[in-house]
């Protein structure tokens, strides 16, 4: 379904350095009940979030009002495991629409940009000072531009670009998804099939 | 001529079109649904005002979230049962092939895609669900997507899809007494990471692999994505078309001798290049186990866990992290520690030829007091031909309790959750905190050496259990 349309988006950042972070850490698999895209912001991370009685760890990140804002720093290899869209809609509905990392796993990546979370890869070493900054100052702001393809600490002026591909980069500027674009192909999509 | 793999053919083969500095479009032959990443999918339809465009090109069947108790009676989960009846309804609604609880060929649906017949080589095949990879195993490119794609193959057959770079996994010589697929795969898995083919699809080749049997490579295509693969294939070979022969959905006749010219060029070229190549000795390769929180963190079940050593910052404090959840310590050995669960079943291994290797092995033995043994046939034809060779009798006398098909513990959707803190040694193909239950501790590996843990009620190696 159409989303926000993405342009710049200037935002404080939650770090979560942990490695290897699989979806159904991001949202565990007796949360994928509904029959409805609603609600699942409330159970992002939640065996993380919460402890089987439901109240808040104190020392998982999101439960820390030191941080908030539209951009979760993720450490290396993060949305690997189940190809659950669960994940990255949990993500959108708790607020985020963009993560940052160093190495994103492939189906997560691809949910991402489906459904206007825009994933954003950086090197280690640019990961590393974002990590830095912000726990030096969890108010630093990080700017995400999109048309420029630039990710900057804006206290620093330190920058850095990202790849995305130009059709990509052209849905998530506009709010558009795949399926406007293929429904267009109709013609050519029936031909194709009609010869397998 | 032009030098191609097996993966460059069937991909070009299905790309409609090519977006200019974007993805391909790309074509999908045939499409499995489940109750759980299909009910957005077809509500997204209903919005946008559209159908589904080929329902016979689409499969489905619920295996996520049943009960595998009483599948005759109505679910008793609220929620499980709503999302079974919206399988129902929009299955009905646009005429697709459901196969339901408690039909002949109900069950996990990558086991009853090749068991149908609707898994073959040259095609394209994709599933709301990351482990679809499993149909790689007969020659077909197989991956999971989310539900949005869900919604584009419904609404057009296709979806947008960038080219993966390609990946040779040769393995070659014989196997050692005790090491299964799994083994190999866990193995594989554990020298290159839980995210070492990530942006690849993986080929799988070499003379141990061509030895395996078709259950034993879906086990090892299945668990392509625990490295961060989009999918794994091998070749077809005789194998292949021995095990599809006479399927339902297989090609019969004329049409099967056509297939089969057809499915004999579906091999990679000499010379072909691969954006990456790596060769294991299948010597080398012992029974293996996981003791972390990712598939990637496996040993062979002789050996101790890895210490801290060469670690550091963000990598040490997750590895710390991990073995803090799963109650392990660096550097101890994981043989004899003492298990509570045991769990066969899964779109990994929970095919007849894994209950077999389990009803072999347990076969006049008793399960340890301190063990629950679960044991959850893929499908309904697997426990009907599990039933009919005696393999049930042997397991129930050994103390394994005999569960009706479904993903079951390897997901924990519906009941069957693993307590907190305990362990359990599963089949299936995950790891994660909390994969088979919150605050449940998994550790992965092979039926045989699940077989063996059950009897002992340790981690044990399955070579000594052998030679008693
Ligand atoms: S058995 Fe496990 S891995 Fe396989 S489809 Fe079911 S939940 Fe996924």
């Amino acid at each position: 379904m159409a989303y926000d349309k993405f342009t710049i988006l200037q935002s404080t950042a939650v770090p979560l350095s942990t490695e290897n972070v699989d979806t159904d850490q991001i949202i565990p698999a007796r949360f994928l009940k509904a029959t409805e895209r609603e609600g699942f912001g409330d159970n992002l991370f939640r065996d993380w979030r919460y402890d089987s009685a439901g109240t808040p760890k104190a020392d998982f990140v999101l439960n820390d009002s030191t941080y908030s804002g539209k951009i979760l720093v993720a450490g290396k290899n993060f949305g690997c495991g189940s190809s659950r869209e669960h994940a990255v809609w949990a993500l959108y509905d708790y607020g985020f629409r963009c993560v940052v990392s160093s190495f994103f796993a492939d189906i997560f990546k691809n949910n991402c940009l489906n459904i206007g979370v825009l994933p954003v890869t950086v090197t280690p070493a640019f990961a590393d000072k974002l990590f830095a900054a912000i726990a030096a100052d969890p108010l630093t702001e990080v700017e995400i531009n999109l048309p420029q393809q630039t990710i900057t600490l804006l206290a620093t002026g330190d920058a850095e670009s990202f790849d995305i591909n130009e059709y990509k980069k052209d849905n998530m500027q506009h709010g558009f998804d795949d399926i406007d674009y293929l429904i267009n192909m109709a013609t050519e999509i029936e031909g194709f099939e009609a010869n397998r | 001529m032009e030098k191609n793999t097996l993966f460059d053919k069937i991909w070009d083969a299905h790309v409609v079109k090519s977006v200019p500095a974007g993805p391909d479009v790309f074509f999908i032959d045939k499409h499995f649904i489940h109750e759980v990443t299909s009910p957005v999918a077809f509500l997204n339809l209903e919005k946008r005002g559209i159908g589904v465009k080929y329902p016979h090109r689409t499969i489905a069947t619920p295996d996520h979230n049943v009960p595998t108790v009483n599948q005759d009676q109505t679910i008793k989960d609220k929620l499980s049962r709503m999302q079974v009846e919206k399988l129902r309804e929009n299955c009905a609604k646009y005429g697709i092939e459901l196969h339901d609880l408690g039909s002949a060929h109900h069950g996990i649906v990558h086991v009853i895609g090749p068991e149908l017949g609707v898994t073959q080589p040259g095609m394209t095949i994709v599933c709301g669900d990351s482990h679809t990879s499993t149909h790689g195993a007969f020659g077909a490119i197989a991956f999971g997507i989310g539900t949005s794609e869900v919604e584009m193959v419904l609404a057009t057959q296709c979806i947008m899809q960038s080219k993966p770079k390609k990946m040779r996994i040769s393995v070659e010589g014989a196997l050692g007494k005790g090491v299964t697929s799994k083994d190999i795969i866990l193995y594989i898995i554990s020298k290159i990471s839980a995210a070492g083919a990530t942006g690849y699809f993986v080929e799988y080749a070499g003379s141990t692999i061509r030895s395996l049997s078709m259950e034993a490579r879906m086990t090892i295509c299945n668990m392509s994505i625990e490295m961060g693969a989009r999918g794994g294939l091998i070749a077809p070979d005789q194998t292949t078309y021995d095990f599809l022969k006479g399927k339902q959905y297989a090609p019969a006749g004329d049409d099967w001798e056509k297939a089969v010219a057809y499915w004999n060029t579906l091999r990679t070229d000499d010379g072909a290049v691969f954006d990456q190549e790596l060769t294991f000795d299948a010597v080398d390769i012992e029974p293996m186990i996981t003791y972390g929180t990712n598939p990637g963190m496996g040993i062979k079940v002789v050996d101790n866990i890895p210490t801290t050593e060469g670690m550091e910052g963000s990598n040490k404090t997750s590895y710390l992290k991990s073995l803090d959840y799963m109650g392990f310590a660096p550097g101890e050995p994981i043989l004899g520690k003492s298990v509570d669960y045991v769990f066969v079943g899964s779109c990994t291994n929970g095919r007849i030829e894994d209950i077999r290797a389990v009803a072999q092995f347990v076969k006049g033995h008793k399960k340890a007091d301190s063990i629950t043994a679960w044991i959850v046939p893929g499908s309904r034809e697997v426990e009907k031909q599990a039933q009919a060779e005696g393999l049930v009798a042997i397991l129930e006398e050994a103390g394994f309790e005999l569960r009706q098909p479904g993903c079951s513990a390897c997901l924990a959707m519906n009941d069957d959750k693993i307590p907190a803190g305990k362990y359990a040694v599963s089949t299936s193909n995950r790891n994660f905190e909390g994969r088979q239950g919150p605050g449940a501790r998994t550790l992965l590996a092979s039926p045989l050496t699940v077989a063996a843990v059950a009897i002992t009620g340790r981690i044990t190696d399955p070579r000594e259990v052998f030679q008693n």
